[in-house]
C-alpha cells in the first residue's frame, strides 16, 4: 500500500483500463458523428458560481504588456458554447478541468471530464444518449429517471419546491444533521446537504440514477422549464455512491444568462466571496446566437473507478494531487 | 495548541469541540458539482465517550486538542484517587474516579493500562484488553455438567460479576475480555 512517493497510485493494469475507456468513449462519439474538439484550459474568463473555485495564476508576458490573470479551467463549458456559437455543430472535448478544492476518496483538484454538447436535445433525449454511452462503456443493463421533487418526496416527505424554509428547516433538525457554528447555510445549502445525506445513499446502487427538475434556484446554466418554471431543464447522475454527471437544457439568453452571474456575484458577496469577472466572450457568443442544444459534463476518473470497483480515486490516477 | 483546517482532518487527529477534546474517528470530504464543500465527520468525544456526526464548513479551522495517550501501570487507590506509575520514568500520576469510570472494576495491580492526558491531566483509563482475575465467590457449578450450559455468575477480586462456566471455582484466576466484560478461560499459569 505505502509505495514511496515517486511511484504513481494506479496500477499497471488501471493505466490500461483508462486508455481502453478513453479509446471507447471516442468510439462511441464517432459512431455519433459528435466531433472531438480541444480548448484551452487557461483562459481569461471564469466561473461566477458561488461553489466553484478556480485556479488562476500571472500572465507577464501578455501582448498588451501589462500582467493578466489567467484561470484555469473548471469545466470546458464557455469554450465549448463559443464553438457551438460560431460553427452550430455536435462536439465534445476529453480533457482536463481544474477545481480549486479539497480532497477525497471522489476528488481531486485536477481531474478528467467528458463534456458533449447535442444540437436540437433536449435534456431528456441528451440523459437517454448519457444512459447509452453508460450500456456501452459499463457493465449496466438499464439506467432509472426520477425528478428531483420525487426522491424529495419518497426518502423526506418534503416537497422542495413549495415547502417553505422553515420547513425545510425542520426536516433538517429532524435528520440530525449537525454544523459547526462556522457554517453558513441558505434554503439550497439545507436541501444540497439533504441530498448528500439522505437521498444519495439510496439512490443509484443498482443501477445509474437520472435526477432532473432542479429548484430554478440551482438552474446554473439550464433553461427553466417551460410548463413548471419552478424547476429547470438540469438532471444529475449518481451510481455506486458517487455524483457522475451534471447536465442542462441549455439556457440561449444572453441577457437572463447575464443576470445569473450578476446575481452570482452578489451571492458570493453574502458568503463574504470575492467577486469574479464575468467572461464577457462567453456572453457575446450567446448573444450571436447559441443554437438551441443540450449539454452534460461527465467525470472520467470516476466512471473509471465504477468501472474498476476502485474505492479511492487515487487507484485510477497516476500521480495524485500529494504526489504530483 | 495549533489550529486545524478540514484539509488536515484524518483520523486520529484530536480537536476540541464544545470545550471536550474529540477524536476524529472518520472524515469524508464532500463536494456537491454545484455546491458548498463539507467535511462530514464522525467523532467521539473523549471524555464523554459519545460518539456523534459533525458537519463543517471545508477551509474552517478548528482548535486542536492537547491529548496524548500513555502506557501506565495500576498501583493502587486511596480511596478518593486511583494512582499510576511509568515504568520507565517511575513518575506517578493520579487519576480521578470520573476519569476512571466503569473501569474500576477491572483495575488489578501492576497492569499497564492506557491512560489518556488531557493538557497534561488523566481523562480516561483504558484497562488492557484482557485481565486475569481471582474468583472470590461463585455458587459450587453442578457436578457432570460439561457444555457450559448458560454458566453462572461469578464474582471477582476487583468486584466485577462475570458468567463463567459451571465447571469454574471460588479461588481460580480466569481471563476475561475487559472490552465485552465476558469470560474468555482459565488463566495459563
Amino acid at each position: 500500500m505505502s509505495k514511496p512517493a515517486w511511484h504513481p497510485t494506479a496500477s499497471l493494469q488501471a493505466l490500461k483500463a483508462r486508455a481502453e475507456l478513453y479509446q471507447q468513449i471516442r468510439q462511441f462519439f464517432a459512431s455519433r458523428n459528435v466531433l472531438e474538439v480541444d480548448t484551452p484550459t487557461l483562459s481569461h474568463g471564469t466561473v461566477t458560481d458561488v461553489h466553484l473555485d478556480a485556479f488562476s495564476c500571472e500572465f507577464n508576458h501578455s501582448s498588451s504588456g501589462k500582467p493578466e490573470t489567467l484561470y484555469l479551467q473548471t469545466s470546458p463549458e464557455f469554450a465549448l458554447k463559443r464553438l457551438l456559437s460560431a460553427y452550430k455543430t455536435c462536439i465534445y472535448q476529453l480533457g482536463k478541468a481544474y477545481r480549486h478544492e479539497g480532497q477525497g476518496r471522489w476528488h481531486n483538484p485536477e481531474f478528467t471530464m467528458l463534456e458533449w454538447y447535442r444540437v436540437g436535445f433536449d435534456h431528456h433525449t441528451l440523459m437517454q444518449e448519457v444512459s447509452d454511452l453508460f450500456k456501452a462503456v459499463l457493465d449496466v443493463p438499464d439506467t432509472e429517471t426520477l425528478s428531483y421533487q420525487q426522491v424529495f418526496l419518497q426518502y423526506l416527505s418534503l416537497d422542495p419546491l413549495t415547502a417553505k424554509t422553515a420547513e425545510i428547516a425542520a426536516v433538517f433538525n429532524r435528520c440530525n444533521i449537525d454544523l459547526s457554528d462556522d457554517y453558513p447555510i441558505d434554503r439550497d445549502g439545507m436541501l444540497q446537504l439533504l441530498f448528500s445525506y439522505e437521498i444519495e445513499p439510496k439512490i443509484g446502487q443498482q443501477m445509474p440514477c437520472f435526477i432532473y427538475g432542479y429548484p430554478a434556484s440551482q438552474a446554473a446554466l439550464a433553461q427553466l422549464n417551460e410548463q413548471d418554471p419552478r424547476t429547470a431543464d438540469r438532471f444529475e447522475v449518481y451510481y455506486k455512491g458517487a455524483e457522475l454527471a451534471n447536465g442542462f437544457h441549455e439556457l440561449q439568453n444572453a441577457e437572463e444568462q447575464r443576470k445569473r452571474f450578476e446575481q452570482d456575484n452578489r451571492l458570493r458577496n453574502t458568503f463574504r466571496l470575492p467577486s469574479k469577472p464575468i467572461d464577457e466572450h462567453f456572453l457575446a457568443a450567446l448573444e450571436s446566437g447559441l443554437p438551441a442544444c443540450a449539454g452534460v459534463a461527465l467525470g472520467v476518473d470516476r466512471l473509471l473507478m465504477i468501472k474498476l470497483d476502485a474505492q479511492h480515486i487515487e487507484d485510477v490516477l497516476a500521480f495524485p494531487v500529494a504526489r504530483a | 495548541m495549533a489550529n486545524f483546517s478540514t484539509n488536515e482532518f484524518k483520523a486520529g487527529l484530536k480537536i476540541m469541540l464544545d470545550g471536550e477534546p474529540c477524536n476524529i474517528l472518520e472524515n469524508e470530504y464532500v463536494k456537491p458539482g454545484k455546491g458548498q464543500a463539507f467535511n462530514r465527520v464522525k467523532i467521539r468525544k473523549l471524555i464523554s465517550g459519545k460518539v456523534l456526526e459533525k458537519t463543517f464548513r471545508s477551509g474552517e479551522s478548528v482548535e486542536g486538542a492537547d491529548v496524548m495517550d500513555t502506557e501506565l501501570a495500576y498501583l493502587y487507590t486511596d480511596g478518593e484517587f486511583y494512582h499510576f506509575m511509568n515504568n520507565e520514568t517511575f513518575e506517578q500520576i493520579a487519576a480521578d474516579e470520573k476519569a476512571v469510570g466503569e473501569n474500576i472494576k477491572w483495575l488489578a495491580e501492576n497492569d499497564v493500562c492506557t491512560i489518556t492526558l488531557w493538557n497534561g491531566s488523566p481523562i480516561t483509563v483504558t484497562p488492557p484488553n484482557f485481565v486475569e482475575l481471582e474468583i472470590t465467590e461463585t455458587d459450587p457449578g453442578l457436578k457432570g455438567d460439561t457444555a457450559g450450559t448458560g454458566g453462572k455468575p461469578a464474582t471477582l477480586s476487583t468486584g466485577a460479576v462475570v458468567r463463567v462456566p459451571l465447571f469454574i471455582q471460588t479461588g481460580e484466576v480466569i481471563k476475561v475480555d475487559t472490552r465485552t466484560g465476558e469470560y474468555v478461560s482459565r488463566a495459563q499459569k
